[in-house]
């Protein structure tokens, strides 16, 4: 056990050794150190304590050594949160504004009904990464995944925007997830290279990008790039496919009144 | 257009002498059931139209309006009731499952009316609750095992979860906005306020006009997650996860896109005139371990100043799971009976699926207490509370609580005509339409809803009193003070009461 906790503190930056806390001190910590006008805190030895980043709610920098356990960023408003390993199930759980940056891979539900910020995720996502995610006027939350998805990706989607780059496939190599966009009735998914029809719910229409889609991926594909040392425009070369909700009202037509 | 074999359910009386061509009512229908025939000078009926809510009736300003069921008879046949035949003409006809709102209208045993209360006679003495002081308050949220007293200073040294104290045991349940107007919402929490107990948001979120009644709000978290968000915790009494209702364990919620507005479309975040859909399952929990998850990341979120409630719908298992819930870290368990009610659901789930609140709540208080963790949250029922009756039975029972939901629609003016999947209600209730909404009056409707909790906090002192008890405290869970009557030795060994005459 630590028995120096603070390992450095200056400047508004903060150094908190996490090894052996459980996630209600940490997070309690992690508290304390905001309001008392912390800007920036590294924590070191992290191993899978919960709920990082919940609570905090200004624009302060995390950055994140270790493995930080589920629901990291649950509910967050403001912080920037990022995290050198991968990230587990539930990261953006509901986020209203932020941003995650993972240097790693995420778990299932990744940015779960997130109603604004960025998740951005180096590698691969899990099951029902951007699911139900929202939007309303300029709310709109990005989730961008450099790797590739499982399963109902973009289920139930009513707002957002999601990106997947698949830039761990290998040539010829496609992406597997199956139920893509199932339920989806708002919101954008961009998808680098090809999904065959056969994987897409049948909710979710095909389109080529139009001038202002090519702005959005141009964007956030850029700050992607930026975050994790890649050049942008070489993965901006390749091919994109929109898909898009074809109805307002995917389950309008199951009810009889 | 295929034509229609679905009878008209009611008929219009219209006295033409009374009638003075007004246009009250064609003016008051939602549902287009009356019409005006400028060239003869005549109010006329579309009675096909008809869902029977009596707002015509109620505002014609000569009587000259009464509505009457169609008594068209079929063939007698207990088997093939009408029901069951206009059912399957209008699944023929649309192709739809069948949706329906308001709680269940089958005859599923009512227990509560099959229970029946004590009262002292010269054993011991009744007290009168005009002279005596009568004590309703409840505190909801996790109680300790045992407590510490500090002999010095004569003070607790146990550290009490987060406890909140409502003035009585009766609370308004979850209606969402989009389900129900704003303005029911803000009668709702004005009489929540006043009468010093809870309202509850339901899933829709809540309009940043409200939040001023913050410390009278339960705010919802369901699978929709629609409007939450850190100032919508913040603003909160008590953070309650919805996970189920009676009305339709089980299966998600789709707001229909009609009921979608503007403003709807603001808190709940979704395209407006999109269907808001709920899913079944919460994605994030899959178990109960998952729901400890999700517990923990609202007590984070909250900084552990809140209880957290889970609500689920009365269901085979809930005792194991009710004792799941509380192990999870819930702080409240909400249990919604069969009889709940729903803005829309649809019918089959609704009258078939789940057990009565009667049954779930002995049984999940027995097991609580043979688990030795009853005290660690509060039980609040729902599902079927129409009176202060149901309301005393239910706290001797095991309860702590219960919620209303149909009987505060009604003290609004609703008449349970289970239109509200409609978006229509003439009432202004279950509806979004902007000249509909306005027919809820909050400073009426929040006058109207405290004066029936009054009326109940009367009656249950008066109860309290004639068992010769002072406090509400002495008869939860006290199942001595009640007996059973035209009930089998099963249905009182569930309930855990004797029956009446033992």
């Amino acid at each position: 056990m630590s028995e120096k906790v603070y390992v450095e503190k200056t400047n508004k930056m903060v150094k908190i050794d996490a090894s052996g806390l459980p996630f209600r001190d940490l997070n309690a910590r992690l508290r304390e150190a905001v309001s008392s006008g912390t800007q920036r805190i590294e924590l070191h030895n992290v191993y899978g304590q919960r709920y990082i980043g919940t609570n905090l709610n200004k624009p302060i920098e995390v950055e994140i050594f270790g493995v930080p356990g589920n629901d990291l960023g649950a509910f967050m408003d403001g912080p920037r949160i990022i995290v050198r390993g991968n990230a587990q199930d539930g990261c953006g759980n509901t986020m209203n504004s932020g941003e995650i940056i993972v240097h790693g891979r995420a778990g299932d539900i990744t940015g779960l009904s997130a109603r604004g910020g960025k998740i951005f995720v180096r590698d691969d996502v899990g099951y029902r990464a951007g699911i139900h995610m929202k939007e309303y006027g300029d709310k709109k939350p990005v989730l961008v995944i450099g790797g590739t998805a499982q399963d109902f990706f973009g289920e139930y989607m009513a707002g957002g925007i999601v990106i997947l780059l698949g830039l761990n496939l290998k040539e010829g190599e496609h992406h597997k997830a199956r139920f893509v966009g199932t339920g989806m009735h708002g919101g954008t998914i961009f998808v680098r290279g090809s999904v065959d029809n056969s994987q897409l719910g049948k909710e979710v229409g095909v389109a080529e990008l139009d001038q202002e889609d090519q702005q959005v991926v141009q964007r956030f594909v850029g700050e992607f790039a930026s975050h994790f040392g890649y050049d942008a425009a070489e993965i901006l070369k390749h091919k994109y496919v929109k898909l898009f909700p074809l109805w307002l009202r995917p389950y309008g037509r199951l009810y009889a009144y | 257009m295929m034509k229609t074999y679905l009878p008209p359910k009611f008929s219009v009386e219209r006295d033409l002498e009374r009638c003075i061509q007004c246009q009250v009512c064609v003016n008051q229908c939602s549902f287009d059931t009356h019409w005006y025939d400028a060239e003869d000078d005549e109010v006329r009926s579309h009675e096909e139209n008809c869902v029977g809510c009596h707002r015509c009736v109620l505002f014609c300003p000569t009587h000259a309006l009464n509505i009457r069921r169609t008594p068209l008879d079929y063939r007698e046949n207990y088997n093939w009731r009408p029901e069951v035949i206009e059912d399957i003409i209008k699944q023929a006809e649309t192709g739809g499952m069948l949706l329906t709102g308001m709680g269940s209208d089958k005859g599923h045993r009512i227990y509560w009316d099959h229970l029946v209360l004590n009262a002292s006679q010269v054993t011991n003495p009744s007290i009168d609750p005009l002279r005596e002081p009568m004590e309703l308050i409840t505190y909801l949220g996790r109680k300790p095992g045992k407590v510490e007293i500090d002999p010095n200073t004569s003070s607790s040294r146990t550290e009490l979860a987060p406890q909140v104290k409502i003035e009585l045991p009766v609370m308004f349940a979850a209606m969402s906005y989009g389900a129900v107007s704003i303005n029911v919402h803000e009668s709702l929490a004005r009489a929540a306020a006043e009468t010093g107990t809870l309202w509850n948001t339901g899933e829709g979120g809540l309009h940043p006009k409200l939040h001023k009644y913050g410390n009278n709000t339960i705010v919802q978290v369901a699978s929709g997650r629609f409007g939450v968000h850190p100032e919508y915790l913040d603003a909160a009494r008590v953070v309650e996860i919805k996970i189920g209702q009676g009305a339709k364990p089980g299966i998600g919620g789709h707001l229909p896109g009609e009921k979608v507005s503007a403003a709807v479309s603001m808190t709940r975040m979704i395209p407006q005139g999109t269907d808001a859909l709920s899913p079944a399952p919460q994605h994030d929990i899959y178990s109960i371990e998952d729901l400890a998850q999700l517990i923990y990341a609202l007590k984070e979120a909250t900084n552990y100043a809140k209880p957290i409630s889970v609500k689920i719908a009365a269901v085979h298992n809930s005792a194991a799971i009710a004792s799941g819930m509380i192990r999870a870290g819930a702080d409240i368990i909400v249990l919604d009976g069969l009889r709940g009610a729903t803005g829309a659901a649809p019918k089959v789930i609704r009258d078939n699926v789940g057990i009565p609140i009667e049954m779930a709540l002995a049984s999940v208080d027995a097991r609580l207490r043979q688990e030795g963790i009853r005290s660690q949250a509060s039980i609040v029922v729902s599902g079927g509370i129409r009176n202060s009756g149901d309301v005393a039975k239910a706290i001797a029972l095991g309860a702590d609580a219960v919620y209303i939901g149909t009987a505060a629609l009604v003290a609004l003016g609703c008449t349970v005509c289970q239109q509200c999947h409609t978006g229509k209600c003439a009432w202004g209730i279950s509806t979004t339409d902007p000249a509909l909404t306005k027919r809820i009056n909050p400073d009426i409707g929040a006058r109207r809803l405290a004066n029936l909790l009054r009326g109940w906090s009367l009656e249950l002192k008066d109860i309290l009193g004639g068992m010769g008890i002072n406090a509400l405290e002495s008869l939860r869970g006290n199942r001595l003070h009640l007996r059973g009557v035209g009930l089998t030795d099963t249905e009182l060994e569930i309930l855990g009461v004797r029956m009446a005459g033992r």
